[in-house]
């Protein structure tokens, strides 16, 4: 269990804002961090790695403090073994892939970690490639290798897939699910796509303005409505096109686009871009006689 | 053909670049990562070199250090070795006059690399020295290069401050620029232009160097 009660002061893009976080992280669990950007997600990630300092509060793993701005505790990052993907990947350029990776790794660890991630994590064509000559896919793939090669206790990602096409995200998240899984990680990692999110992680924290505003499964934060639906699909809202009686819905659900017709009372508040649940309660059974002749 | 000039100024221009390179790798690190207060007055200070006019560094320097006051005569006492007249003198004023060369270009260099680089290394455990050694130094080689080159191509060509500080002591002080004026004194053509064209065509190839490997021309030669 990681205890985090923490306050800062922060200044963004987007205006001052303060970060106000109390939460408890189940060990061995993927956690996703949902919210809007400005929102504190990557401020929680950072004061966790220990490369943000808090204005005040505490966070402790277990027995160990990290920070404790009442007896001035302050753990540096080197000591808190914690693994970060960084949004940009953060390789180092003047290493190849193997050498990054070998350099991530503990001095004096018995085992040679390195090898196996390259299997792993199927690298064994760039292993000795620069990470310039590397595409985004590769490179986040790389960047989870080289944060899994330092053996972390807790794994933090920061948006690691964000600039990746479809199929490439798919892929990754099959690698960090099984990371994940395979070295019993507590992992914490930030995602905008709501089918990620409900694929990958046990627990959900949503995050608005420097608070957190809920906690829970994937399921019971977004499906929250528990309708008795037969089927559901979660998509983003393309655009509305108001006719004379009804509203049309395009949302892109997966790679498809879908039109749903409603009343425009059923549409208000919604605007292109947001996250919308798309249901049916129930179909209504048609019932034919079959003719005989037939 | 005195060749002593010479020599003393790739001497005194080595010695200055190995000197800047230690004192200047710690300071251009703090200062691209620091964000104390004091820092726009100590980036002034060493800016400073840039617009002052040589005499008036050497002026400073020639009070400071003369044996005649309590500060100079402490440090006299102290090091064992004088500073004015001296090529020890000529050292520490070259390196003061050549350290914005130094120190700006790996600044800029330093502050130009993303700090997820650092940050990345330093949640692997290692510390800011290995940090700087193993990760930023080597992603910012060119300006590397072009701190050792400058410094050392621009200690080459001081005149003021070594013909105040150091003064025309054959074999101790009397470096290559300072003989190309006395030469010229004593109308001694001939020799002054000897000196005067070694100094040009080895700046143009040390500057010629930067520029070949930093715009990338000799790659293919290597890769």
């Amino acid at each position: 269990m990681i205890e985090v009660r923490i306050h800062k002061e922060l200044r963004s893009k987007g205006g001052d804002f303060s970060l106000d976080l109390e939460l408890e992280i189940p060990e061995g669990q993927l956690i996703t961090l949902y919210g809007p950007s400005g929102s504190g997600k990557t401020s929680l990630l950072r004061s966790l790695a220990g490369l943000l300092t808090p204005d005040r509060g505490r966070i402790a793993r277990k027995e160990q403090v990290w920070f404790d701005s009442q007896k001035r505790t302050n753990l540096s990052p080197q000591k808190r073994n914690v693994g970060f993907v960084f949004q940009e990947n953060a390789l180092f350029p003047n290493m190849t892939v193997l050498g990054n990776l070998k350099f991530a790794q503990q001095k004096g660890s018995s085992h040679d970690l390195s090898e196996e991630l390259i299997r792993d994590l199927d690298l064994q064509d760039l292993r000795d490639r620069y990470p310039d000559s590397l595409s985004g896919g590769q490179k986040q793939r790389v960047s989870l290798a080289r944060a899994l090669a330092q053996r972390p206790d807790i794994l933090l990602l920061d948006e690691p897939l964000a600039a990746l096409d479809a199929e490439m995200r798919l892929k990754l998240q099959e690698y960090i699910l099984s990371s994940h899984r395979k070295f019993g990680l507590t992992t914490l990692m930030v995602s905008h796509d709501l089918a990620e999110i409900i694929k990958l992680s046990d627990l959900t924290v949503v995050m608005e303005k420097g608070r957190i505003r809920k906690t829970g499964t994937p399921r019971e934060i977004f499906m929250e409505r528990r309708l008795s639906g037969k089927f559901q699909f979660t998509g983003t809202l393309l655009e509305l096109e108001r006719e004379r009686v009804i509203t049309v819905a395009s949302v892109l659900i997966g790679n498809h686009i879908i039109k749903v017709a409603a009343h425009p009372s059923e549409m208000e508040g919604l605007l292109p871009g947001d996250q919308v649940v798309v249901a049916s309660k129930a179909f209504n059974p048609v019932i034919y006689k079959v003719d005989e002749q037939q | 053909m005195n060749w002593d000039p010479l020599i003393l100024t790739f001497e005194l221009a080595l010695t200055t670049t190995l000197v800047l390179l230690v004192v200047g790798i710690p300071l251009a690190y703090w200062l691209s990562k620091t964000r104390a207060r004091i820092k726009p007055i100590l980036e002034t200070l060493v800016s400073m070199p840039l617009v002052l006019p040589p005499t008036v560094l050497g002026f400073y320097f020639l009070l400071a250090f003369s044996p005649n006051n309590a500060f100079g005569a402490w440090i006299d006492e102290w090091l064992g070795i004088p500073l004015v007249f001296s090529f020890a003198g000529l050292v520490l004023a070259s390196v003061i006059y050549s350290l914005p060369f130094m120190v700006q270009p790996i600044q800029a260099g330093l502050s130009s690399l993303p700090p997820s680089l650092s940050e990345a290394a330093a949640t692997m455990g290692k510390s800011a020295s290995t940090q700087l050694f193993r990760i930023l130094l080597p992603n910012i080689r060119k300006s590397l290069l072009t701190g050792i080159v400058l410094s050392f191509a621009h200690t080459v060509g001081e005149f003021g401050v070594v013909l105040m500080i150091g003064g025309n002591i054959p074999g101790k002080t009397r470096v290559a620029s300072i003989a190309i004026y006395d030469e010229v004194e004593a109308l001694n053509y001939a020799a002054a232009n000897t000196y005067s064209l070694i100094l040009f065509v080895l700046t143009f190839v040390l500057l010629l160097t930067v520029y070949l490997v930093n715009g990338g021309y000799l790659k293919r030669f290597w890769r």
